[in-house]
């Protein structure tokens, strides 16, 4: 009974301080602007694709591997997880052995991805602590970005140290005669076979002692997650399903341009012009971006394979576009609070564009869609990118000059380049072509 | 016996004025239009395309740029009265398929177009030449190549935009040639520099060029020919090719180019 209680307690502590966190994260999504999400049929394909199938985390077969193991033994260790809360509330021990033999599969699955989970993760810090892996350095990887991927990592670790702990003392704990032994686990029973020497009395204390070991670190991880770059834990999958599904290379209209220019075609139309003041062009601030965007920022983990197969990158300019996402999560951090508080107008005399990031970053983009394609949970950089860009020639007239007379050009001749449009067609002056008779 | 015989390209004005209604619309394209270098490919696809006795005209100097640079640079303004000119030109004249040589221009027309009204079929000319190879069962046996070692980089607008990787190489494996690929190649390729505006604008500050990234890496592969499918492509390449003194044994063609010379056009 006072096992119940205590845990009772825990949980609604973890749920409690879980849904204020949320709250403050999802309260952000108020003053982002809206975007329809259509073609549910496709988004679920993708979705079952990308995320639960981890096609795009393949790019690189071999960690690829590994993090889609370390991923499917989530999926199936969570229902073991969801079975402790139900034990835990009702002082029931492992409720779901009744569903045999489904029970046995599933028990026996978790109970080996255990074991890979808790190698993977071991490959995983050795890649971050000794083999200095290129593409989790780089000037926006600040120490709390790598303590981070270093805590979350040892959480995990943790993790499956308890839960095959859990296993291996609970195996031993039944064996007596009057308790059936629910479940079958080719791992623990190995492990379980170093142990035998304990008394009884041992084995009921690390049974205990990891059955909540584990669930308590799951209760404290949750908490801590949502203010990591593993928040991409809860947040991928969702982003999957909601990120774009239009052509990597497609760029989205901005609508509100199209009436302008439509008035500005057709002069009838220019006298029942509203009078209402133009909407702001692009995104220059955290107000500015789409909740897809936020949902982005949110889903990044911060792995770097955007950036590593960046062209501007990989030729030592500033931009990198994991940092975009990580600017934008930050910022939005910054300023969510006092635009939540005072509305879009508010103004904390800071801008995502200049103090986070350049206007030289911005220019460095060759739109070729690489960061977006290596994605491995389809966060578009590009549409941002593209969107500041937007900004910097709508509103302030800030493109460098050689884009500037490209648009001058286009403008006077209908060509990037100095060129009459009375040319047009001098490419076919004097155009033979071998025909043999 | 060989002999030399001028075409005249169709253009839009004159079918129409003709009462004819040509089945495609070859858009040239600015860079095809004025860039020094893709001129000599899109007359080779016009030769290409007069051989194949395929019913078509080009816009002439009613064709104006697709706005593509203005958008990728910022400027939607821009664009969107590009777009929407062009747009009121090709309803006139009701096209229904529409061919290019330059894959922003398809990326461009294909996706973008249609948010503005513009509805068309859009074809990028190595998806053209790659079905009408198969159907009209071109075969190209020319020792041109024979010798020669060709490998395709991918422009980023019509492998990652529009994952068309395989048309261009199924063209290329038609021509008797050795091919290799580039270490980063289909959707790993890597962007030439050239794109979302750079074309037109001085390099920010860096270790390195991007064009020079590349080319090293077709340098690398011991490749004769460096095979493209896009104006800007084309321009960046053929500049790294300078770059890195490689002019004597490397040369940089356009796959219509490669085509048309298996042709003997």
């Amino acid at each position: 009974m006072l096992k119940q209680l205590v845990f009772s307690l825990a949980l609604l502590a973890t749920l409690a301080t879980f849904a204020w966190t949320m709250r403050k994260l999802f309260n952000n999504f108020k003053f982002t602007k809206k975007l329809p999400l259509t073609h549910i049929p496709e988004r679920i394909r993708i979705t079952l694709e990308v995320a639960i199938g981890q096609t795009k985390i393949f790019r690189h077969p071999v960690m690829g591997f590994l993090h889609a193991l370390v991923f499917w033994g989530f999926l199936v260790i969570l229902i073991g997880s969801i079975e402790m809360v139900i034990d835990g509330l009702f002082g029931t021990e492992r409720v779901l052995g009744a569903l045999e033999p489904f029970y046995d599969v599933l028990i026996a699955t978790g109970d080996v991805f255990a074991a890979i989970i808790f190698i993977s993760i071991l490959v995983f810090l050795s890649r971050r602590l000794f083999i200095k892996v290129k593409r989790f350095y780089g000037p926006e990887m600040k120490p709390v970005s790598k303590a981070d991927a270093n805590i979350a990592l040892s959480f995990i670790l943790f993790l499956m140290v308890s839960l095959l702990g859990m296993n291996t003392f609970y195996l031993l704990d039944v064996n007596s005669p009057d308790e059936q032994l629910s479940g079958v686990y080719p791992v623990s029973i190995f492990i379980a076979s170093f142990f035998t020497t304990l008394n009884p009395s041992q084995i009921h204390f690390w049974h205990e002692f990891n059955w909540w070991a584990h669930i308590l670190l799951i209760f404290v991880f949750a908490n801590i997650l949502p203010y990591s770059k593993h928040f991409h834990v809860f947040m991928s999958v969702p982003n999957v399903f909601v990120s774009r599904i239009s052509p990597l290379g497609y760029a989205e209209n901005m609508e509100s341009i199209t009436k302008e220019v439509k008035m500005m075609l057709d002069p009838q139309s220019a006298f029942s012009a509203s009078t209402e003041a133009p909407p702001k062009f692009g995104v220059s601030d955290a107000e500015d971006i789409t909740w897809v965007n936020y949902m982005n920022a949110l889903s990044c983990t911060e792995c770097g394979r955007c950036t590593a197969v960046c062209p501007a990158n990989i030729t030592g300019k500033l931009l990198s576009p994991r940092k975009i996402m990580m600017d934008v999560r930050a910022r939005m951090k910054e300023k969510g609070p006092g635009l939540r508080a005072s509305g879009s107008a508010y103004s904390d005399g800071k801008s995502l564009i200049g103090d986070y990031i350049t206007e030289e970053e911005l220019w460095a983009c060759t739109l070729c869609n690489a960061c977006a394609q290596e994605c491995p949970v389809n966060i578009h950089q590009p549409s941002l990118i593209l969107d500041m860009r937007r900004y910097l020639v709508l509103e302030k007239s800030a493109a460098p000059a050689g884009l500037n007379n490209a648009f001058t050009n286009i403008e006077n001749n209908g060509a990037p380049w100095q060129f009459s449009p009375q040319d047009r067609m001098k490419w076919a002056d004097d155009l033979f072509i071998n025909e043999t008779v | 016996m060989e002999n030399k015989t001028k075409i005249k390209v169709p253009v839009m004005a004159d079918a129409a004025a003709g009462g004819h209604q040509p089945e495609w619309l070859f858009w040239v394209g600015s860079a095809g239009a004025f860039d020094d270098r893709y001129k000599k490919v899109t007359r080779e696809f016009a030769k290409i395309l007069s051989f194949l006795k395929i019913d078509y005209a080009v816009l002439g100097t009613e064709e104006s740029d697709s706005g593509d640079v203005a958008r990728r640079a910022g400027n939607e303004m821009l664009f969107q009265m590009q777009a929407l000119t062009n747009i009121q030109i090709l309803d006139m004249y009701d096209v229904k398929k529409i061919v290019t040589c330059c894959p922003h221009d398809f990326n461009t027309l294909k996706n973008e177009y249609p948010d503005l009204g513009g509805n068309y079929e859009v074809w990028h000319h190595t998806q053209f030449l790659q079905k009408q190879i198969s159907e009209k069962k071109l075969h190209f046996d020319t020792t041109l190549f024979k010798d020669k070692t060709i490998v395709f980089h991918d422009p980023c607008y019509l492998g990652r935009a529009n994952k068309e990787y395989d048309a261009p190489r199924s063209i290329l494996d038609g021509i008797p040639s050795t091919k290799v690929e580039m270490k980063r190649n289909r959707s790993f390729g890597l962007c030439c520099g050239a794109g979302g505006g750079q074309m037109f604008k001085e390099a920010e500050k860096g270790t390195k060029e991007v064009f020079i990234e590349r080319t090293e890496e077709a340098i690398a592969t011991g490749a004769d020919i460096i095979a493209t499918a896009c104006p800007f492509c084309m321009v960046m390449m053929t500049d790294g090719i300078k770059y890195k003194n490689q002019e004597e044994r490397m040369k940089n063609y356009d796959i219509a180019e490669l085509v048309s010379l298996s042709l003997g056009l």
